[in-house]
């Protein structure tokens, strides 16, 4: 019975997370496809994702990073400059995250504005997503 | 003998009667604060606390204006000065916190009609009458009102890690976000 209960339990688990980055995958897939009309042949990658996440990028009044606010493990809790908790970014640990396009689109125009002085391109949400995802 | 003693007592009591009436009463709260002490009850029966700042809500102000920090009562400010933050947004104390233009509106719509002057209570019309007309503060911790207000404060304890600036209220006023800023609450972090 023991037994049977804790595999149900870690089905359920893997499930979610299966979900979870089902619906980050599909945004992420989304943004691709925006981002081969202008390069053909572009492939999201984590490893470019990860980069653009932790790059500190100079702002007028300093400088600034997605992980400045994220963390540099975005599978944790971030951190507001005002002192407010963020979610975790990494949709293995937040299935919420990249289920909204609204929001998504919302928190990339601010974020990308602040950290880069203009909007992120298809191709840089798409290696951004697929950075996060990678994480378990 | 008797009549130098008795000159004494009253010079006494005239200095103690003296004393009396221009001691300072430098928050006129203390007086609502002797009812309340006597009565709570009065003060259920009665509904609104005259001193807080009357409850408003609204679902996409609570969602987008508490993201990044406490949700501010709408009552701390002018309806001009809510107007003015709100058409700014793109540098909102130094973050974009840009909305769409339907939200937007919404949001703005609410804070006017829930700002200092509009509320009728005591506290809200106190704070907008403290602003001069031609001004138009975005930050309430910049009023006349609020300095006047924790002018015992110094800045070193504003910097306190555990509070950080004048805008964090509820580090020392936990119950800011329902508009209760009572002094007898206040708990100011070491």
């Amino acid at each position: 019975m023991k037994n049977k209960l804790m595999g149900a339990a870690v089905f359920a688990g893997v499930l979610n997370a299966g979900v979870a980055l089902a619906a980050a995958g599909s945004f992420m897939n989304d943004y691709a496809a925006e981002a081969r009309k202008a390069e053909a042949g572009f492939a999201p990658s984590a490893e470019r994702g990860k980069a653009f996440y932790h790059a500190e990028k100079p702002t007028p009044d300093g400088k600034l990073a997605c992980s400045s606010c994220h963390t540099a493990d975005p599978r944790g809790a971030g951190k507001t400059r005002a002192g407010k908790a963020i979610e975790p970014l990494a949709p293995a640990v937040n299935p919420q995250r990249f289920t909204d396009l609204k929001k998504t689109e919302k928190w990339f125009r601010r974020n990308c504005n602040d950290v880069l002085q203009r909007e992120c391109t298809p191709a840089e949400k798409a290696d951004f997503i697929a950075y996060l995802s990678s994480l378990k | 003998m008797k009549k130098r003693w008795m000159l004494a007592l009253f010079l006494g009591l005239s200095l103690a009667g003296a004393g009396t009436l221009i001691a300072d009463d430098d928050d006129d709260e203390h007086e609502e604060q002797e009812h309340e002490d006597r009565s709570g009850w009065a003060i259920e029966t009665r509904g609104a606390d005259i001193r807080r700042l009357p409850p408003a809500d609204n679902a996409a102000w609570r969602e987008e204006c508490a993201a990044c920090h406490l949700l501010y009562p709408p009552g701390l400010l002018p309806g001009r000065s809510w107007a003015k933050l709100m058409t700014g947004l793109d540098k909102h104390f130094g973050e974009n916190a840009s909305l769409d233009p339907q939200t937007r509106a919404e949001i703005t719509a609410f804070l006017i009609d829930n700002a200092a002057e509009r509320m009728g209570g005591r506290r809200g019309s106190k704070i907008a009458s403290s602003i001069p007309p031609g001004e138009t503060p975005i930050a309430f911790s910049e009023t006349y009102y609020f300095k006047r207000k924790h002018h015992e404060i110094s800045a070193a304890v504003f910097k306190r890690p555990a509070i950080g600036s004048p805008g964090k209220c509820n580090a020392c006023h936990a119950d800011a976000e329902k508009g209760i800023f009572d002094e007898e609450r206040v708990k100011i972090p070491r």
